[in-house]
């Protein structure tokens, strides 16, 4: 006989409250980051001592009329910041033992990671009307 | 007050092992690229800001201290990129026997302070920069 409600048991969630959706995600991003990461750091390395305009120019400069690096600087900081909230909330759920302190350290982690994704993505747009 | 209780063994009572340091480090990188992205954030604030952003932006960019901070920021990316390719191979089974995991802990360790490197000395000798 099984304790579990048989609601319960048709989501197939356990005590956890959550089946394997945040380890799935957390691998289906890291993924995604490996070619990101790989172009992210090529790129910077290529604006090194580069001046306001250069810079403006690598990101707005368009191949058939799309803007490619700037579409990927910011998939790379929205997965990235994705990637981010997924593996604090591990390492809060390992060291912080305390409900409440638990749930105003996942708030600030989602806040910031809502707040960078919002500033990247304003910056890049206002980038974007510089030309 | 409370007796002390035997505990079981932890961090301070192990011999340290290459895989044991890839571990935390991960871990470790994964919190400080967390904070690594709001200098990213910041860089492109600056730059859709104007010359005076930029400028101000590139000096703290080009002083010692962020110049540690910037290769600190370079090494983490490549650690936790690397180590994070060895975790996606643990997914799909491979890479557990202790002689795998030991060499790929230590190319992992070793390549990723390679390649950071190599990304500053480009930098330093003026070897980067093409993109403009």
């Amino acid at each position: 006989m099984s304790l579990e409600t048989p609601l319960h048991r048709v989501q197939g969630l356990g005590a956890a409250h959550s089946g394997v959706k945040h380890f799935w995600r957390q691998r289906l991003t890291a993924l995604a980051l490996i070619p990101l990461t790989v172009w992210f750091a090529w790129a910077a390395l290529g604006l090194v001592g580069a001046s306001e305009a250069q810079t403006l120019y690598f990101i707005t400069q368009a191949a058939f009329g799309v803007p490619w690096n700037a579409i990927l600087l910011g998939t790379f900081v929205l997965i990235s910041v994705y990637h981010m909230v997924l593996g604090l909330q591990v390492v809060i759920d390992d060291y912080v033992h305390a409900e409440g302190g638990k749930l105003v350290l996942m708030l600030t982690v989602r806040a910031g990671a809502f707040i960078v994704a919002v500033v990247t993505l304003f910056a890049l747009i206002r980038i974007a009307g510089t030309v | 007050m409370a007796r002390a209780r035997p505990l079981s063994p932890h961090l301070t009572h192990y011999r340290w092992y290459s895989t044991m340091a890839t571990s935390i480090v991960h871990r470790i990188t994964g919190v400080g690229l967390s904070l690594g992205t709001l200098l990213l954030a910041w860089w492109l604030v600056a730059v859709a800001s104007g010359p005076e952003a930029y400028q101000s932006f590139m000096a703290v960019a080009r002083n010692p201290l962020g110049q540690f901070v910037l290769f600190g920021y370079a090494w983490a990316l490549s650690f936790h990129l690397l180590n994070g390719i060895r975790h996606l191979a643990w997914d799909i089974g491979y890479g557990f026997t202790p002689a795998k995991a030991n060499r790929n802990s230590w190319i992992v360790i070793v390549l990723s302070v390679v390649l950071a490197a190599a990304a500053f000395a480009a930098a330093w000798t003026g070897h980067a920069g093409y993109n403009q």
